[in-house]
């Protein structure tokens, strides 16, 4: 209930109108996970944009799971920006509702990423099963714990960094990485519809021997449930998570808000929002922050599924869509 | 037709159908409009897909396992309530009404938090063998919490409207305990039952937010179908998220429709006024 009011609140301000308010208002929907470092950014923008034209901006925000959020941009939820957790959410803006043009991705650097993340290994303190990569999940006696890769961007990320593991090994082809993952799903007890509630089962219930999930996750668990009772383990190969930006054109036109809007996200890029991304564990695109943070990003051998999968789209329609890779692991038992 | 007692039914009427259309008609047409994008063949293949009907049997499995043991334990409690003065009455009268008043999310967490392996009850389950949380176990679990408080809030004003004058006027009569609850008590509470029992199982059916946490989401195994709903909506296919609603609807109005025929059929026989 209380992130229906979460959804709600912003559009009820937004229907308050502008002119009651002190200079333009933007709405930034994102999922989850960005909560925190929207909530860092925020000021420092709203200092940075009022030094730089005199003007003050609000910016509201809403959270929630990423496809449920895009869903609903596309059902009218005004937003000028958003965040999600990979492109196929922000590609629907434009096959479902023309809210944004084709090639949305390349306005911005870096394929519009601000940062990025990777999926990591947590395992209990002191790793009793020597879990050290991708290999270790498939065996038996081992319990998985990750988010539903049906309805999770983050399951999705996970899934996708073992077909990969599985194929870039000697003599890997896609029916060897179809029963790898399928070995690896066979030790899932349970597939939660949620990131944070996946975390739960495996910090609070305690099931599990190995929990995949995001890098920046993992320093939430750290903050959440002390340093004492997980590490992470960096797998030998991993997938690069990509969570994209974008001015939502129909909405910002009809708002008026272009210009602030725009420079909200270009603020992303800029050194001091790069240091706010990775004080919350999100890997910088700037090399001088990523430099200065070094030391809590491990070097990670990594591919993205541009590389491995030939694209979001063709990722997301060979593995989970109905029918796809992950349906017929389960009905071929 | 009887000359009717109180006037206006005319406008009581048709504001009634209006209401009814508004409230309940419109979004409903809108979800097979929205289905009917689909051609028929696909229509048919997407609402018999193997683990859909998997899911169609959890959720329709164990939501009539909960609601039959609410049926069973909501009359007891209803009894408790209705006849025995005990201290404390009020503050058990008012946990009934928990289930309704927790947010459903909250509900799930807790009894997931519970039944755990290393939950509070999960724990000496453990040994034993069961498993309750992740297992469809959990979902029938997770049902029978939300739904209890239907069968008693239903039940208990019957009771209470009862008189204690009848079972004694049975007594009198030469009948005993068994056969005054048979034949005095249980016929006058039955319709009241029966409501419950169908307002227990309707809410089971659509519930999301207590189930999903404690039922393992585990394909052909434990996915209840809002869960398939939702794995459509993240593809973006809406028609075919729709499609699965539609037959659960379908589905679910069959049955609650087959229930208050029952009801009316009883009524009939029993020569009450519905």
């Amino acid at each position: 209930m209380r992130k229906l009011g979460r959804l709600i609140a912003p559009l009820l301000l937004a229907s308050l109108s502008a002119a009651a308010l002190a200079g333009p208002e933007l709405l930034n929907v994102s999922y989850d996970v960005m909560r925190d470092f929207y909530k860092d950014l925020n000021p420092a923008f709203q200092k940075a944009y009022k030094a730089q034209t005199g003007q003050d901006v609000t910016v509201q925000q809403s959270h929630g799971g990423s496809g449920k959020q895009a869903r609903a941009v596309i059902d009218g939820l005004e937003a000028d920006v958003i965040t999600m957790n990979m492109p196929p959410d922000i590609d629907a803006l434009y096959d479902k509702a023309k809210l944004i043009p084709e090639n949305w991705a390349a306005r911005l650097p870096n394929a519009s990423l601000p940062f990025t993340s990777l999926q990591v290994l947590i395992v209990r303190k002191g790793n009793p099963k020597g879990i050290k990569d991708w290999s270790d999940l498939a065996k038996p006696g081992v319990q998985v714990v990750m988010p539903n890769p049906k309805v999770t961007g983050n399951g999705r990320y996970s899934y996708l960094a073992a077909w990969g593991y599985a194929l870039r090994q000697p003599g890997g082809n896609p029916q060897k990485a179809a029963e790898f993952v399928g070995a690896i799903l066979k030790n899932v007890p349970v597939l939660d519809s949620g990131g944070r509630a996946a975390t739960t089962t495996f910090m609070q219930r305690q099931i599990g021997d190995v929990l995949l999930t995001f890098e920046n996750e993992a320093e939430m668990i750290a903050r959440e449930f002390g340093r004492g009772g997980f590490e992470v383990v960096y797998p030998s190969l991993s997938v690069r998570a990509e969570p994209p930006v974008t001015v939502v054109d129909k909405v910002v036109d009809k708002k008026g808000t272009r210009k602030e809007a725009e420079a909200y996200l270009k603020f992303l890029w800029s050194p001091a929002a790069q240091e706010i991304a990775a004080q919350n564990y999100l890997r910088p695109q700037d090399p001088a922050v990523f430099k200065k943070y070094a030391a809590q990003f491990p070097a990670v051998k990594l591919f993205t599924v541009d590389e491995v999968f030939g694209g979001w789209r063709n990722a997301q329609k060979t593995h989970f869509d109905d029918g796809g890779t992950f349906d017929q692991i389960y009905t071929k038992k | 037709m009887k000359p009717r007692v109180l006037p206006g039914f005319g406008l009581s009427f048709g504001y009634t159908i209006v209401y009814l259309c508004l409230i309940v008609l419109l979004p409903l047409s809108a979800l097979v409009l929205k289905t009917s994008e689909l051609t028929l063949a696909h229509f048919w293949q997407v609402v018999t897909g193997e683990r859909v009907m998997a899911a169609y049997r959890l959720t329709f499995g164990a939501s009539l396992i909960a609601a039959l043991i609410n049926l069973f334990a909501g009359l007891l409690v209803a009894w408790v309530l209705v006849r025995y003065p005990f201290p404390g009455k009020r503050l058990i009268d008012a946990l009934v009404d928990l289930p309704f008043a927790l947010p459903t999310a909250v509900a799930g967490i807790a009894l997931t938090t519970l039944y755990a392996p290393n939950g509070l009850i999960g724990q000496y389950l453990a040994p034993l063998g069961i498993q309750v949380a992740f297992k469809p176990l959990g979902v029938v679990v997770a049902l029978t919490f939300i739904g209890l408080p239907f069968v008693v809030r239903t039940v208990q004003p019957v009771l209470q409207d009862l008189e204690a004058e009848l079972e004694e006027a049975a007594a009198c009569l030469g009948a005993n305990r068994w056969q005054t609850f048979r034949k005095v008590i249980f016929p006058a509470a039955l319709p009241a039952l029966l409501t419950g029992f169908t307002l227990a199982f309707a809410r089971a059916i659509g519930e999301y937010g207590s189930v999903i946490f404690i039922a393992g989401n585990i394909p052909l195994e434990s996915e209840i179908v809002p869960l398939l709903i939702i794995g459509k909506l993240e593809q973006y296919d809406y028609a075919g998220a729709t499609a699965i609603a539609t037959v659960m609807l379908a589905i679910s109005f069959v049955l609650i429709f087959v229930i208050n025929l029952i009801q009316w059929w009883h009524g009939r026989r029993h020569g009450m006024r519905k």
